[in-house]
């Protein structure tokens, strides 16, 4: 019998190359959606504690520390099992005949995006009360109204002030994009596991998701860095 | 609700508890051995310590907890010099990896929120030390320790509640813990939101006994923020 050497086994026109890197688009585009998903929540969790009634900060507040103290594996099933059965539920209600699965991809990406809303909240929230109120009044006093205030003054400083933090969720939300192999959603995790197995290589190709992993990380981290370096541009340091 | 089925999940899933807790307080205790190590190799100057310290922080930061629970469980059984080694009857038990992987990935967080806690004991208390004629044993053990832990705590106590819910990663490779049996419960009946709900409210009241504990340690060690007992005040201004 033939031995495939691993150069062999992860060549792109043979081995598993392509659906790795595949696998590896996929975990971005999951950690993208999720991460976006995450910010749309946090903007309005962060809404709600700084300027909501009494009502939307207690929702908004209850919001964070569940989600911050529940595991995001658990969260995952949720949406997951649960969607199916919502979806197969609504079949049944609209007489559609067979099984009905609830999209993969849908019920990863807001798993993690719920999870990372809750993080959101706080990094926005932190970053909104970092605004100095001289630079409010000032925009007050130049006859802005609500909305040009929000857009011109309040939302780039809110950013500047985030980036560090929103960062850090990011780099969080690429980990925790892992978590959705366990529900069999073909990203780099499942790839690899799929590959591992069949192979009977599994050290060599968890530690290329591990690589693969870093370097996505890495790489980010250079691009976030940059960006900061952008926004605060006008600082003096 | 059926009240049978929520009893009956209540029941199964607090059996589980033990095991999550096992696995996180073993975890947390000897990853804060590594991380101290870690975080002394970080602060102690010397490059050929620095380094070693600075990349391993990197990797395990830089992967996630699950590849690095595969790459123990599965990944070290390829190798036959493992697999004859006196290790294999440990590393061959999904409990011992996933405490290793536990461990080891604590250990790089942990040794960071250390490090910041070294780094800002003031350098007045530690010359005051050696002022003081204490050696360099006695001056980590009464002055920079405690200083660093005290400074530490706010930060490590996230960590101890990411490391709570960490311990839900040791269901991949068939550890039944909370979210393990969770996961099996709702696979099996289809019943994510109420199992959900249960799992989800014992985990809020582990992390709230912890948070509750934390909170209590970090007052008893910062007297000095506190606002002195009304009869002292009284005493002094009489």
């Amino acid at each position: 019998m033939y031995h495939y050497s691993f150069l062999e086994m992860i060549s792109f026109s043979t081995g598993y190359g392509k659906p790795l890197l595949i696998g590896v688009a996929m975990t971005i585009c999951l950690a993208v959606a999720g991460f976006f998903i995450g910010a749309f929540i946090g903007i309005f969790g962060a809404w709600a504690k700084l300027s909501g009634g009494y009502i939307a900060r207690s929702v908004a507040d209850a919001y964070t520390t569940v989600l911050r103290a529940i595991p995001e594996l658990l969260v995952i099933f949720l949406f997951y099992y649960g969607g199916t059965a919502a979806i197969s539920a609504l079949g049944k209600f609209l007489n559609v005949e067979g099984t009905l699965g609830f999209p993969g991809f849908l019920a990863g990406s807001l798993a993690i995006g719920i999870c990372a809303g809750a993080q959101h909240t706080e990094v926005f929230r932190g970053a909104f009360n970092a605004v100095h109120k001289g630079e409010i009044e000032a925009a007050l006093a130049c006859g802005m109204s609500r909305f040009t205030r929000f857009r011109r003054i309040i939302m780039p400083l809110t950013l500047r002030h985030a980036l560090p933090g929103l960062g850090n969720v990011w780099q969080i939300v690429l980990k925790e994009s892992a978590l959705v192999s366990a529900v069999g959603i073909i990203e780099l995790m499942r790839q690899t596991q799929l590959a591992a197995g069949s192979t009977g290589m599994p050290f060599n190709f968890y530690m290329l998701a591990a690589a693969a992993y870093l370097g996505i990380s890495t790489i980010s981290g250079f691009l976030l860095q940059l960006s900061e370096r952008r926004l605060s541009r006008g600082v003096r340091r | 609700m059926d009240t049978s089925f929520t009893y009956e999940t209540f029941v199964r899933l607090l059996g589980a508890l033990p095991l999550t807790l096992q696995l996180a307080a073993i975890g947390i205790s000897i990853g804060a051995f590594f991380a101290m190590i870690l975080a002394l190799m970080r602060v102690s100057g010397y490059a050929i310590l620095d380094w070693p310290a600075r990349a391993y922080v990197f990797v395990f930061r830089g992967t996630p907890l699950l590849v690095q629970i595969f790459l123990i469980y599965y990944g070290l059984g390829q190798f036959m010099l493992i697999k004859k080694s006196f290790l294999w009857p440990f590393l061959r038990e999904p409990y011992w990896c996933a405490i290793l992987a536990l461990v080891m990935n604590t250990a790089a967080y942990s040794s960071e929120i250390f490090r910041g806690g070294l780094l800002s004991v003031p350098h007045g208390q530690v010359e005051a030390a050696r002022a003081c004629g204490m050696s360099r044993l006695m001056i980590f053990r009464r002055i920079t320790l405690p200083l660093a832990i005290r400074q530490a705590l706010p930060a490590y106590s996230n960590e101890m509640i990411s490391m709570i819910k960490a311990t839900s990663l040791a269901s991949t490779v068939t550890i039944m813990e909370i979210t393990g049996v969770a996961g099996s419960i709702i696979s099996e009946t289809f019943r994510a939101i109420e199992v959900f709900v249960i799992a989800g409210a014992i985990y809020l009241a582990i992390n709230f006994v912890l948070t509750r504990i934390l909170g209590a340690m970090e007052y008893w060690l910062s007297p000095h923020l506190r606002q002195p007992p009304s009869a002292i005040l009284s005493s002094s201004a009489a």
